[in-house]
Formats: structure tokens, C-alpha cells, sequence
């Protein structure tokens, strides 16, 4: 972690200036966050919460559990009311003109609100209604909404009885039932199997066409494959926001590669240590082979060098991964960053 | 207007959807016959309603919360809470439909004791006016139950807390005014005031008193407003 600025997040992270040098691809602003701030009781959820999206951004905003997402996202959509700061939804704010700002927000809870003893067009019916969309408008959008999310077969079923998948798709088709601007889903893929996984952020990436979304998730590889951008928070605070790309480029700059090698501990050490470029070694322990994990300098690609220094050793290689940064270790990155910065 | 009938219809339907619409009518209505009969077994039976009705607020004290107590609990276990107050929908819009499905499903089961009416008139000669008063008293304890009941739903999202915490509430306004006679007379007066045992009994007597009906109208009106002031509380902490 010691390349400092130049390594670092080049789209800078703290708020104020993440405003200004932050390019949206529309004029149109229509999710702001001013420093909010919610305090349950004492303990603070989160701190000087700032940001603004874009129309038509799809953005991800990351970070573990407990680090202030939902909170976020409550406060967003109106169900709760922020300590300190605003929050303006298409330009409305959400606690004085609240019923406004709600026409225009479709929100996917994290936990998914369904009424079990509804059928799913019984449900999408009650919140058409409760969205203020006429009669035969909720019969066009439920049928509509219904065959985007392949609900057809399911239309009758009670929803006690649909499969976790089947349940999230219809969480879902209220979010969008009545197509609103922003979209507004609290870890949207989160307890569904790996197939729905894939199918569901092909959906959320399609949705991008018509809605900004913003999608929370503590998976950085689902919100680098549907975002544009990403907004990172750690314990209540905002820590990063940058486009994906950026983002990624940042995080290959420094690589590591983790090898299984047949061979003398010693002596592959030793020649691991020799190839240029690389600026430390760590050991993982030993099962068939020895392992190891190669921290490489920024910028190296230090694949083809290992594998033929381990070659010409006649060892053998047999296994050679590149390994991308867990989160933890993305915060860890960010907020040393963060810290270099500031100092 | 409208979103306040989307949640009523919900609400209604609900009940039908459980068993719990068709239980508590059961019982409410196999108890109101039973005191219906055995008032009308006695050597020279009254052929008045209040010989039924009294005994039959004792029932609304454990059915209102057994009622009321899903209403909101439920939503906030399920989270579907969040939906109703992420939709453009009033606080007390969401309150107020809740309110009227719970009162519309104890009207019902109360017009279906006309039954007992109906035979009143059929084999006695009964007085109209008391009939009249005792119903409206029965109404309006009913619909005072149902409000306190829909308070404690709210408070909390357990289920049996909603609904002991309220019968515990009604269960205390229906014997307060028996205290009345041990702590002095005006303290005893504002203890018999609060009761809605007593606030009955009059209605019961025939009397359509304007301090019962203003009684029963407040108990509404507070619990109603303080269910809907608890979502704005929970909201800003």
C-alpha cells in the first residue's frame, strides 16, 4: 500500500471534491445525498454521507455488512428520516415533499416485503393501486412486468409457495411495476442460487435503458459487472467513489499471483525471489506441493517470469492463479489511501 | 380516499384469506347464543338485548386484540412495512384502512346477532329504543377495543405482545370503575369516568348519553392518532 497518490484512487474520494470532478453522464441529477447522517440512539450508522447520481447511471454502492448501506438507502427512499443532511430524489426532497419523491422511487428492500397469503398479480395489483396507477394501467404493467421477469407461470401461485429466486423476481416486479425514474435495490442478489444470480443482474444491467439504479452489494465482482460506477462505504462512511474501470485499474496495479510449485522450499524461494519485479513472497503451507502467494510490484505482469524461472529450476508448476483483491482488502487500500492523502 | 380503500380491501380480504376471520366469528357468535340463550332461560326472561350484550363486551376485551394484533406487527416482521411507507401513501392512510378492515369485520359479525333480534321480536315484545342504545353502545366499545388493540399492534413486531399488551389495556378500562369505592369520591368519579364498563352500562340502560358517545369517541380518535404518531416516532430515531 505504499505508492501513495499515484497509485491510488486518481477519481478522488472525499465528497467534496468527488462533487465536483465527478462527470454524470446526464445533466440531470436525480439522486443527491448532503452529508446525512443517522444516529440510532448513539451509535452512529452513518457519518457525513454525500453523494449525487446522475440520470441513467446504474451505480453500485459496496460495502460489508453493517457498513451503512441500507441506512443509505432507508433514508433514500423515505422510510427513514436522516439525523443531519438531505436527501433530494428528482430533486424533491424526501422529507418535506416525501409522497413526491416516493412517486418517483422503486425500492427492493433487502428483505424482500412480500405478502405470503397474496397471489403475485393480487400483490402487484394492491401496489398499483397503492402507486395511484388506474385500473387498466395496472392490468397493462402487471402483464408487462410479469413476462420481463419470466413470472408467467406464476402469476396465480401464492407467493408462500415460490422458490427464494422466484420471490426476489417478484420483489423485483414491484420495484419497477410503476416505472419509476430511480431504482433504488438493497443487495438485490443476495440468497439466491448462483443461475438466478447471473440472470438477475442481466435484468438489473438491462434496466439501466430506462431507470438510474442504484444497487447495494458487499460483492465488488457483481457491481463491476453491472455499474458504471461505484460508491464505497466503510463503517457509516464514504471511503471511494469511482468509475468501475478506474476502479479495477487501480487494483491491478498491484497483482498477486498465487502458485502451487513441486519443488525444494528453499531453493524456490530463492528463485521466485530473483525474478524481477517481484516484492514479496508469503508461504500458504503445504498440501501436494508447496504453495505461495507473490506480491508483485505495481504494473508487473509476472506470470510468464515465474513460470519459467520455475521451469528452468525443473520443477514443476502446478498452479498459477491470479488473485484479485478481496474487499477487505479494497478498504484497507482505500482508506490508507484516504489517510495518505489527507496527511 | 382511495389508498385508504386499497388497504381496507387488503385487510378485509386477509382475514378471509387466514382462518382467522371465520374463528374469531365463530366463537364471537357461539358465545353472544350462549348468553342469548341463557338469559332467555331464566322464569321470566327480559326480552331486551342488554341480557347479552353486557356479558358479550367481556368477549370483545380477549377477540378485539386477537383481531387487531397482526395488523401492523406483522408488517414490520415481514418488512413489509417497508413497502407501505416507501409508497406514496399517508401515514394515517395506511392507519385508517387498517382500522375500518378490523371495524368492518366486527360490524359484520355484530349484524349477525340481529339473528337474536329477529327472534325478540318474533316471540316477545320488546322495547325498540333500548335495543337501539345497547347496540350502539356495543359498536362503540367494539370500535374502542379494536382502536387500543391496533395502538398495541403497532408498537411492536411481535404478535402475542400486541395482543396481551392490549387486552391488557382493555381488561384495566373494563374494571376500573370497581375501584372507585376504596380512594375517595372524587378520585372515584375519574376512575368510574375512564370506564368503559360503565360508559356502557348506561347505553345498555337505553340511554344514548353524549358523555358515553364522547367517551368512546376520544378512546378512538387517541389510539387511532397514536398509532399513527408511532410510525413518525420510529422514523426519526
Amino acid at each position: 500500500m505504499g505508492q501513495e497518490q499515484t497509485g491510488g484512487f486518481s477519481v478522488r474520494t472525499r465528497i467534496g471534491r468527488s462533487l465536483k470532478t465527478k462527470i454524470v453522464k446526464s445533466s440531470f441529477v436525480v439522486i443527491e445525498a448532503f452529508s446525512l447522517t443517522k444516529h440510532y440512539g448513539s451509535f452512529p450508522a452513518i457519518e457525513d454521507v454525500s453523494f449525487s447520481i446522475g440520470e441513467g447511471e446504474i451505480v453500485g454502492f459496496l460495502g460489508p455488512n453493517g457498513a451503512g448501506k441500507t441506512t443509505t438507502m432507508r433514508i433514500l427512499t423515505g422510510f427513514i428520516a436522516p439525523t443531519e443532511g438531505t436527501a433530494r430524489i428528482a430533486g424533491l426532497d424526501t422529507i418535506s415533499h416525501s409522497l413526491e419523491a416516493r412517486r418517483h422511487v422503486g425500492y427492493l428492500p433487502e428483505s424482500v416485503p412480500l405478502y405470503f397469503d397474496m397471489t403475485v398479480t393480487q400483490y402487484l395489483r394492491y401496489l398499483g393501486s397503492l402507486r395511484g396507477l388506474s385500473k387498466p394501467r395496472i392490468a397493462e404493467r402487471i402483464s408487462e412486468v410479469i413476462d420481463l421477469l419470466g413470472l408467467d407461470q406464476y402469476r396465480d401461485i401464492y407467493i408462500g409457495r415460490l422458490s427464494k429466486g422466484f420471490r426476489q423476481r417478484v420483489g423485483l416486479a414491484q420495484a419497477i411495476l410503476h416505472e419509476p425514474p430511480v431504482l433504488i435495490l438493497d443487495e438485490p442478489t443476495v440468497g439466491i442460487d448462483p443461475k438466478e444470480i447471473v440472470e438477475t443482474r442481466r435484468l438489473i444491467g438491462s434496466l439501466g435503458a430506462h431507470h438510474t439504479v442504484l444497487l447495494s452489494s458487499h460483492v465488488l465482482g457483481e457491481v463491476s459487472s453491472i455499474c458504471q460506477r461505484v460508491i464505497i462505504i466503510h463503517e457509516g462512511r464514504i471511503v471511494a467513489d469511482a468509475n468501475t474501470d478506474e476502479l479495477a485499474k487501480n487494483l491491478e496495479d498491484s497483482p498477486r499471483i498465487e502458485v502451487e510449485i513441486a519443488g525444494p522450499e528453499k531453493a524456490v524461494r530463492q528463485a521466485l525471489a530473483a525474478v524481477p519485479g517481484v516484492s514479496k513472497i508469503e508461504s500458504l503451507g503445504v498440501n501436494a506441493a508447496a504453495a505461495y502467494r507473490i506480491h508483485a510490484a505495481p504494473g508487473c505482469d509476472l506470470r510468464s517470469a515465474i513460470s519459467s524461472a520455475v521451469v528452468d529450476n525443473g520443477w514443476a508448476l502446478l498452479k498459477l492463479t491470479p488473485v484479485s483483491m478481496t474487499l477487505d482488502e479494497i478498504f484497507v487500500q482505500v482508506t490508507a489511501d484516504n489517510r495518505a492523502e489527507d496527511a | 380516499m382511495r389508498n385508504t380503500w386499497t388497504i381496507t380491501l387488503r385487510e378485509t380480504r386477509a382475514y378471509f384469506v387466514s382462518p382467522t376471520a371465520y374463528v374469531i366469528i365463530t366463537v364471537f357468535l357461539g358465545l353472544t347464543g350462549w348468553f342469548f340463550v341463557g338469559s332467555m332461560s331464566e322464569p321470566f326472561p327480559d326480552a331486551s338485548v342488554s341480557s347479552y350484550l353486557v356479558p358479550s363486551t367481556f368477549i370483545l376485551v380477549f377477540l378485539a386484540p386477537v383481531l387487531t394484533m397482526r395488523l401492523v406487527a406483522e408488517e414490520r416482521k415481514l418488512g413489509t412495512i417497508e413497502l407501505l411507507f416507501t409508497s406514496p401513501v399517508r401515514d394515517w392512510q395506511v392507519i385508517v384502512g387498517k382500522y375500518l378492515a378490523a371495524l368492518t369485520l366486527f360490524i359484520g359479525a355484530s349484524l349477525l346477532t340481529f339473528v337474536y333480534v329477529v327472534l325478540l321480536y318474533r316471540y316477545g315484545d320488546p322495547d325498540t329504543g333500548p335495543i337501539v342504545a345497547s347496540y350502539v353502545g356495543f359498536l362503540l366499545f367494539g370500535a374502542a377495543a379494536l382502536a387500543i388493540g391496533l395502538y398495541t399492534s403497532s408498537i411492536t413486531s411481535n404478535q402475542i405482545v400486541a395482543a396481551v399488551v392490549g387486552f391488557g389495556i382493555l381488561l384495566l378500562l373494563s374494571v376500573i370503575h370497581l375501584a372507585s369505592g376504596s380512594v375517595g369520591v372524587s378520585i372515584g368519579n375519574i376512575l368510574t369516568g375512564l370506564s368503559m364498563a360503565a360508559h356502557f352500562s348506561a347505553f345498555s340502560r337505553g340511554i344514548i348519553a353524549a358523555s358515553g358517545v364522547a367517551y368512546f369517541t376520544s378512546v378512538i380518535v387517541l389510539f387511532v392518532f397514536l398509532a399513527v404518531r408511532t410510525f413518525d416516532v420510529k422514523r426519526w430515531t
